[in-house]
């Protein structure tokens, strides 16, 4: 069986995807597993890239736009959840995620 | 069809990421996370979407990495710490084993898959092209995606400058 270049980069994506997954479940710093989602999202990216690139075109720049808007929410996800990692630091000291049960009934 | 070059580039590009996700040192994560981005940028170039290496770098490479790592000095807990305790090694196990199921079942899946094959030459879209479809086609979507930003930053700012009231009256006397 060979590999044609858009099972690479789906491989190479989700290959991306599973680092970030892990790196999420495992870590209990909340900065690391904000850094593990980016990842998620990057790997995301990766497949609209791919398919955009092999895959049959309805329109010719539609990856690309699509990629661009992710691009934007994924800044704004990791502004929001960096300023939550602060806050969450000024109120108890510690940024770490099993200590953070504030909310719990 | 990829070279060897750009195979060996994504094989150090997943590698990065890994070691970043499993080191105790917030700041060698973050530079080794730097790589990462640097090596899906270059994927980026390969498959002909200059625009959006670019913006991979700005964004990522230049605004983000900066982001995280000005909360990290942030959130230290003493001047030279920036080391992070060891997380239990059961928890660890079972991410990676959630990790690895959910790597063989997207393999399986797609070397399975019959996937369509472009015979369409390589597309190429110029940012002229680009500009157009954004301030034309897109142009509302463009419109919403400036108001999350704002709202999403002016939001963080709030939220950050927000400290505990006890630590502002102390500060204020």
């Amino acid at each position: 069986m060979s590999l044609g270049a858009l099972q690479l980069c789906l491989l190479f994506s989700s290959a991306l995807f599973c680092v970030g997954l892990a790196g999420a479940l495992s870590r209990s710093n909340s900065i690391l597993v904000l850094l593990g989602i980016e990842l998620m999202l990057n790997a995301a990216n990766i497949n609209f890239v791919a398919f955009w690139r092999y895959g049959p075109q309805p329109a010719p720049a539609t990856g690309i736009l699509f990629v661009i808007f992710s691009v934007a929410v994924a800044a704004s996800e990791a502004a929001v959840g960096l300023a939550l990692v602060i806050s969450i630091y000024r109120q108890q000291r510690s940024i770490r995620l099993q200590e953070a049960t504030r909310l719990k009934g | 069809m990829m070279t060897a070059a750009l195979i060996g580039i994504l094989l150090l590009t997943l590698a990065a990421g890994a070691v970043a996700m499993s080191l105790r040192n917030l700041i060698h994560s973050v530079l080794l996370l730097i790589v990462c981005w640097l090596g899906i940028a270059t994927f980026y170039l390969w498959a002909g979407a200059e625009f959006l290496a670019f913006s991979q770098l700005l964004v990522y490479v230049g605004a983000v990495s900066m982001v995280v790592l000005f909360a990290i000095l942030l959130t230290r807990r003493s001047r030279i710490d920036v080391a992070v305790a060891p997380d239990s090694a059961s928890r660890a196990l079972w991410a990676l084993v959630a990790g690895f199921a959910v790597l063989g079942v997207l393999a399986y899946g797609m070397l399975n898959a019959k996937l369509p094959v472009s015979t369409s030459p390589v597309p190429s879209v110029s940012v002229r092209d680009l500009g157009a479809q954004l301030a034309g086609t897109h142009s509302a979507a463009l419109l919403v995606i400036g108001l999350i930003l704002t709202v999403a930053l002016l939001g963080g700012v709030v939220i950050a400058a927000s400290g505990r009231a006890d630590i502002m009256e102390e500060k204020g006397k």
